[in-house]
């Protein structure tokens, strides 16, 4: 029996959430007594997985899957799976993990859980914590299957180091054709994407125009996080629909996310509430975002933003 | 052309999110269902297909008679024809199921579901139905267009976009970006009373094999306190987010 844990890379290096997708899988095969291994796709550099526990890590390297295809990465996967008598695959929450989660659980003929935010709180029958209703509320959900897949939320599991010496081992897979073509890629310019980031700095109609977002890309550029934005500021046409944030939009797991002139509308609080700590800058103290923030500042975004970015610099410049 | 559009009645948005007997069950009391917004954008970008190449629309909904309503709705914003699968939906993989038996004998050009339903948030039924039927499947779709037997289609990935080209049949994951949130159609008096005439056929489900359940519902913790930082003391707020909250 082995569990998989299926890693995302970015430039032939694992993504940051990669260790998180370990740790969880690392924890499983423990309590299972299971072999771990992890599967890498386009990866050269394999050694920091070795701080995290596998007995063994596959590696598939193939220059016709350079681009990531769902239905030919869910193959892949699949072979391994099939090769190695796994039961149990963790994936983490990015987007590609769960462009493919689905195809391959029907491959597997296995039981999918998204959205994971715990380790599991029972084995018989296998029981997760999920979110669910858009992060208002969370469920346990169960597993009936022999064969599980599972994709965690991210910044919701501890990573925990253990080191290892796994064995690495290069996987020929079978890769079938692809029907689908990329014609094109449009990659957004320098900016860090909303999931990768540890802080993103988000802002709302209170903003007036997207002509004063340079306030908002300055701190953004000052905490080296990603920007975001409210629905009505996407809606508006300020900013690209890719930055909003809420219900319909993204969800926003990070460390800190700060929302400046953003009142909380329920969808997008529900949108937020994964993150560790929020700070709200409003001018309005009555706006509902208070009432849902760690930190609050009641004042004019145009005087505390330029001001928060100047004393921030400085406490970089001295803690760096 | 033909297009299948799949739909989930979720809580309207705005919903307080509550749970009942012994919160294994969302507690319905007062809740407004809705066209779940993902599947909105998908169903208005039907319809411009419907008026540019004469397509016809059906939606497909697997779910109790309760339903009806946002069914209906479906029809009074242009769709053709509604089908419900009288199950109560367990779990994705046996709505996935239950669509994908629907959809075999069809003939289908296009099959539009959401990125996600706002309610279970699974991101699972278009891909699982993809793999069933073994038809192409693009999510986080936010562009779509058809030129004959081609679809071009742009998908949202972490950090930018890409244009993918493919035949049909398609199914997309659809979401903002297909149509804008100022495309979206409130149906008219004569779109309402047009659709009391349309067919919902009503049948029965194909199989009820389901593999994950749940359980028990929680809600968060109560937020503590908010703590309150003076404009005129911002390196207030930088040692707390040093040194309590430790995230700079």
């Amino acid at each position: 029996m082995s569990i998989i844990a299926y890693i995302e890379s970015s430039n032939r290096e694992p993504k940051k959430s990669a260790y998180e997708v370990i740790s969880y899988a690392k924890n499983i095969s423990e309590q299972l007594s299971a072999e771990l291994i992890v599967v890498a796709i386009n990866v050269d550099k394999t050694n920091e997985i070795s701080n995290y526990g596998p007995d063994k890590i596959i590696v598939v390297n193939n220059q016709s899957i350079k681009n990531f295809n769902p239905k030919i990465y869910a193959e892949v996967i699949y072979q391994i799976c099939i090769k190695n008598s796994t039961n149990h695959v963790i994936l983490g929450g990015g987007a590609d993990s769960k462009f493919l989660a689905p195809i391959l659980s029907i491959k597997l003929d296995a039981g999918y859980v998204s959205n994971v935010v715990g380790a599991p709180s029972n084995y018989e029958p296998f029981t997760v914590k999920r979110t669910s209703f858009s992060n208002k509320s969370f469920c346990d959900v169960s597993i009936s299957s022999k064969n599980k897949i599972i994709s965690i939320s991210s910044n919701s599991f501890e990573k925990k180091k253990i080191r290892s010496n796994p064995e690495i081992i290069e996987f020929d897979a079978e890769i079938p054709d692809s029907k689908i073509t990329q014609a094109s890629v449009d990659l957004s310019k320098g900016n860090i994407s909303i999931a990768d980031a540890d802080i993103v700095v988000s802002a709302g109609r209170g903003m007036k125009g997207p002509e004063n977002w340079h306030l908002i890309e300055n701190l953004a550029s000052t905490l080296n996080a990603a920007t975001a934005c409210s629905k009505p500021v996407s809606d508006l046409g300020w900013r690209p629909h890719s930055e909003h944030v809420g219900q319909t939009g993204k969800p926003v797991a990070t460390n800190l996310y700060i929302a400046i002139g953003i009142s909380g509308a329920i969808q997008h609080l529900a949108g937020v509430s994964s993150s560790k700590v929020k700070v709200v800058i409003n001018n309005d103290p009555e706006a509902p975002f208070f009432k849902a923030a760690d930190y609050g500042i009641v004042g004019d975004a145009f005087e505390v933003v330029p001001k928060l970015n100047e004393k921030l610099k400085a406490f970089k410049a001295e803690n760096n | 052309m033909k297009i299948l559009v799949c739909i989930s009645c979720v809580p309207d948005t705005t919903s307080k999110i509550n749970f009942t007997n012994n919160d294994t069950d969302f507690d319905t009391n007062g809740v407004q269902f809705v066209i779940n917004p993902n599947d909105e954008f998908g169903l208005t970008r039907a319809m411009w297909f419907k008026e540019k190449n004469n397509a016809s629309i059906d939606v497909i909904n697997v779910g109790e008679q309760s339903n009806e309503t946002v069914l209906r709705k479906a029809l009074a914003i242009g769709a053709d024809r509604a089908i419900r699968i009288d199950s109560k939906a367990i779990d994705s993989y046996q709505v996935a199921k239950n669509i994908s038996n629907f959809i075999k004998e069809k003939s289908y050009d296009l099959i539009i579901a959401g990125r996600e339903s706002i309610d279970y948030n699974g991101s699972m039924v278009p891909g699982m139905i993809s793999e069933i039927l073994n038809i192409n499947f693009i999510t986080n779709c936010v562009s779509l267009e058809i030129n004959g037997s081609n679809a071009t289609a742009k998908r949202e990935m972490e950090g930018g976009i890409e244009t993918l080209t493919c035949e049909l049949p398609l199914i997309i994951g659809g979401q903002k970006g297909l149509v804008e949130e100022s495309d979206l159609k409130i149906p008219n008096m004569r779109g309402i009373m047009q659709a009391r005439q349309k067919p919902l056929d009503v049948i029965a489900p194909d199989q009820s094999e389901f593999k994950t359940k749940t359980h028990k519902f929680f809600k968060p913790e109560d937020k503590k306190e908010i703590k309150m930082v003076d404009p005129d003391n911002l390196d207030k707020l930088i040692d707390l987010l040093h040194n309590e909250a430790k995230v700079i």
